[in-house]
């Protein structure tokens, strides 16, 4: 068991967990912020992202201790309670970026991420570095509509 | 039937209110619940795919701290429960019923296929029931298998159940083999054709989760699952297992992270999790992991057939025959008899006048993963063999594709096949002109030159897809071997303020029914969309209904709308209390009821509150409260129908294929949210793109072990590698339900295989190319017609 001190969506926290803990499951079980979910074994799928220290990563392939002393941002901190959406998140509700939902949150931190690293991506650029998100319901199309259209809105700070 | 029901906002891209939650990360899914007192289960399973179970010892696990239990499957066969069911009889040509091999939830004596369930072991968190799962002990002896087809049907080969000779569950036909054999003695032209339909994993990204909690006091059992039909599982589960009274099971599905059929049927994990969680006295948890998911959720497709063709010296055809070979697995799943049967060859006429159809159909055990319906489930079977032999008919004739097509379309409706179905409505020809104007088909030769000056090869496909959707009356269905009836309903309850639950049989995993069904109740009692929920997914609030598969939306929304109408019929009794008029006098119209004699209205609402305060009319004829159930058997299945072009560009120096464009023009019927039918097509087409290029579940020959059980090893489609659709509806509203749908959510896994693999033909000037094609295989064609 180890000892950590997080901050996550602005709060700082800290936990007890066992040394072999990934952070999804800090995230998940412990804190019982559910919105990042597990969809594969291979960091995959990216159904897990969420932002460290400000960058996407897949908390599957992070250790719970590595995050100590860090700071932590999940899709439940974009936009607390009945806050306005982030401009990503209002994106995939206007384009129908979304289906059952399962790997939304994943996809929403991703574009951030995209959105925050490439400014206004064109299409191509989207579709390649959505290379480690997997969605299975909406063929995708929907998903890089809202985050061309996401990325713009930032971009505008709407 | 009425007039097609069509308002204000049903048929518009209404923006879903269920987005709110699963944007914000406040979805609600299986893996997400952690009851008090929560255990947590995991699976030992079979390394091997045949294998005798000779001992397994359990003290190494059971001597862990924190370990509850190990279950075996012996011990499920003493407590009395009965093997898995398959819900569909099927009779063999020669009038004996299908023989189904004896599954177990927990193998006993022996596993048949690699990932089969052994042992289940429980422990107080997730990580502990793992390690103590590696603990256990089993002794296998490694049996030789029948691990493909069509070994698994040859004479010698190894017999996966000891009372299934042949491996072979059934051999089954349909249609007139004496009409086809004459039609083929006069035939100008006959086209044979050999193909394999790939076997395919569905990938919801959701995997399989199942938390079941018994309350010994009450003698109740509730299971949270990730299920697409939560009745329908609720009633094997108490009927057939009798795990609980079915009054006292509750099963919730909250919201499932995507399904396509891999969620529907009745797996053995939630059989031991449930069974386990009555002998611990605890909640107990199981999610799958992605290994799991590949190796157990049950696998689509998987067939091998040789078809012919007969057609006229004018390309017009005369008959096909069919032999089929369907790779069920080691067992028979819940609807593994029915997907290569009446899913399958009874679509085989596909959208053309075939005057005589013969198909054979043999289901065959291997020691692979069970097979079920996965997104169109045996339909995509049936158009893939009938758009690719077209194709090969068409190019031996020298006729134009979309030319054969257009003289052998059905033209009148509805249309009896000879194979069964009587095909509700359409007008192919209009799709077809649909289709070819958006793919701007006659440009394609200018644009295949533009190609070749860049050294790629570039080729077109068409396809035209038929498909059955909303399937029912109950009564045909129990005629041709069914199980279960086939209706659903909707239950109408309005609140005295006048807002309205609506509670729904169908399920939603994606579809957006929170979204469509309150759209529909909005326009009909014309009140704000804002003032309707809807229910779904809980057996405790929900009490009857068939769940969510084949795009039965048709069937549940019809319900809906009938529920409204006892509503609005109930409405204008009380009104005529309150506005002084015959009941007669009532209209009502946009939200409000209205006097045809005066000016005098009520609004629902109004209606709504007087209905509950019962003091405005006799309560000895009208009873107080206003609440409405229907229940809707539909008279017939629907036939969505479409045409897919697709435009394929291929690097031969690679072998890459390069989905360039897809044009697609679909008659789903009455459209309820063209948005989200988009979706479900963009979807459909993408898991048909994956089928046609990369996706193929692979066992090795000789061990039995699946070579692509993971994200690293199985062609999933990614943003990178699909195009953006280009889609229009062409539409004729369906006659067998009063909203005219049909269904959208199988049609693109159905037409896009073909159309793909069509125009990857087109392209390399080849006969056929199974799929996958992949870079291999394109790379290795271009090698041999030295276009390298």
């Amino acid at each position: 068991m180890a000892k950590i001190r997080v901050q996550v969506n602005g709060r700082e926290t800290e936990g007890e967990v066992p040394d072999r803990m990934l952070l999804i499951h800090f995230l998940r079980d412990e804190l019982r912020l559910t919105g990042a979910h597990v969809g594969c074994d291979t960091s995959q799928c990216g159904a897990c992202t969420v932002h460290l220290d400000g960058q996407a990563v897949k908390s599957c392939a992070v250790l719970a201790v590595q995050a100590d002393g860090r700071s932590i941002t999940t899709i439940e901190g974009l936009s607390a309670g009945g806050e306005a959406l982030h401009p990503m998140q209002q994106s995939f509700h206007d384009n129908h970026g979304l289906q059952c939902g399962f790997c939304t949150p994943g996809m929403v931190m991703t574009g951030i991420d995209i959105a925050r690293r490439h400014g206004r991506p064109d299409e191509a650029t989207v579709r390649r570095e959505l290379e480690g998100n997997l969605c299975r319901c909406t063929g995708y199309q929907n998903i890089v509509k809202a985050i061309l259209d996401g990325a713009e809105r930032m971009e505008a700070g709407a | 039937m009425n007039q097609p029901f069509h308002g204000k906002t049903f048929g518009k891209s209404v923006k879903r209110s269920e987005d709110g939650r699963f944007l914000r990360g406040k979805g609600r899914y299986v893996d997400d619940v952690i009851l008090p007192g929560q255990a947590y289960a995991a699976f030992v399973r079979s390394p091997f795919a045949h294998a005798r179970i000779e001992n397994i010892d359990v003290s190494a696990a059971l001597a862990m701290p924190g370990v509850q239990r190990v279950v075996l499957g012996q011990d499920m066969v003493e407590a009395g429960l009965p093997p898995l069911p398959c819900g569909w009889m099927i009779h063999s040509s020669n009038g004996e019923p299908m023989k189904v091999g004896v599954r177990r939830a927990l193998a006993v004596d022996a596993a048949r296929y690699v990932g089969e369930p052994v042992a289940l072991v429980i422990a107080d968190t997730r990580d502990l029931a793992r390690d103590a799962a590696e603990a256990v002990q089993v002794d296998y002896a490694d049996l030789s298998i029948a691990g493909q087809m069509p070994d698994a049907l040859a004479p010698g080969a190894v017999q996966i159940h000891d009372d299934i000779p042949g491996n072979l569950a059934f051999d089954w036909e349909i249609g007139n083999r004496a009409a086809v054999d004459t039609a083929f003695a006069s035939a100008a032209v006959t086209v044979p054709l050999s193909l394999e339909n790939n076997r395919l994993v569905p990938n919801a990204i959701e995997p399989r989760a199942i938390n079941a909690h018994w309350d010994a006091v009450d003698e109740k059992l509730t299971l949270y699952m990730t299920h697409q039909n939560p009745i329908g599982i609720r009633m094997f589960l108490a009927a057939h297992y009798q795990l609980a009274a079915e009054h006292k099971l509750r099963v919730v599905s909250p919201d499932v992270g995507g399904g396509f059929g891999s969620k529907a049927p009745n797996y053995p994990e939630e059989v031991a999790v449930a069974f386990a969680a009555k002998l611990v006295d605890r909640p107990v948890k199981w999610t799958a992991d992605r290994t799991e998911a590949f190796l157990t959720d049950a696998h689509g497709r998987d067939h091998l057939s040789d078809a012919e063709l007969a057609l006229d010296a004018h390309g017009r055809f005369l008959a096909l025959r069919v032999d089929t070979r369907a790779n069920v697995g080691a067992y028979l799943s819940a609807s593994a008899s029915l997907v290569p049967t009446y899913m399958y060859a009874t679509m085989l006429s596909g959208q053309y006048v075939i005057p005589a159809i013969h198909a054979r159909v043999r289901a065959v055990y291997t020691n692979t993963c069970p097979v079920d319906a996965y997104r169109g489930a045996g339909r995509p079977e049936a158009a893939y063999l009938i758009e690719r032999i077209v194709n090969v008919a068409a190019e031996t004739m020298g006729i134009d594709q979309a030319e054969i097509r257009r003289r052998n379309f059905i033209r009148q409706f509805p249309y009896q096949t000879p194979v069964v179905y009587e095909y509700d409505s359409g007008d192919y020809e209009k799709t077809l002109d649909a289709a070819l104007e958006l793919a701007d088909y006659s440009g394609f030769e200018a644009r295949k030159a533009e190609s070749a000056d860049r050294g790629k090869l570039r080729g077109i496909g068409v396809s035209a897809y038929v498909e059955a959707c909303g399937i029912g009356p109950s009564a045909k269905l129990a005629a041709l071997g069914g199980g279960a009836g086939m209706w659903d309903s909707a239950e109408v309850r309005v609140h005295p303020a006048g807002t309205v639950e609506v509670l729904s049989g169908a399920h939603s995993h994606g579809q957006g029914h929170q979204t469509t069904f309150a759209q529909l109740v909005a326009d009909r009692f014309g009140i704000p969309f804002e003032n309707i929920s809807v229910v779904q997914g809980d057996t405790d609030r929900i009490q009857a209904g068939t769940g969510t598969y084949g795009s039965r939306a048709s069937v549940g929304m019809s319900a809906a709308l009938r529920a409204c109408d006892q509503i609005i019929a109930k409405g204008k009794l009380i009104a005529s209390h309150i506005l002084g008029v015959d009941a007669d006098r009532v209209d009502f119209e946009d939200g409000i009821f209205l006097s045809k004699d005066s000016n005098s209205t009520l609004s629902f609402g109004e209606m709504a509150y007087a209905a509950h305060m019962a003091a405005a009319f006799p309560t000895t004829e009208i009873e107080p409260g206003l609440v409405a159930t229907s229940f809707f058997d539909p008279p017939n299945f629907t036939y969505p129908a479409g045409i897919y072009v697709c435009e394929v560009e291929i690097d031969p120096g690679t072998g890459v294929v390069d989905v360039v464009s897809f044009a697609a023009a679909d008659d789903f019927g009455f459209v309820a949210n063209p948005m989200i039918v988009e979706g479900q097509v963009h979807g459909g087409m993408t898991q048909g793109i994956g089928q046609a290029l990369w996706e193929h579940a692979r066992y090795d020959a000789e061990s039995g072990q699946l070579v692509t059980a993971s994200y690293m090893d199985y062609g999933m489609p990614r943003a990178g590698s699909v195009p953006n659709y280009n889609l229009v509806f062409s539409s004729t509203p369906s006659p067998v339900n009063p909203l005219g749908m049909k269904g959208c959510g199988e049609a693109g896994a159905i037409g896009a295989p073909p159309a793909v693999i069509n125009a990857i033909c087109n392209a390399l000037d080849v006969r056929h190319v199974e799929m996958p094609a992949t870079p291999e295989k394109i790379w290795k064609l271009c090698a041999e017609k030295g276009v390298l």
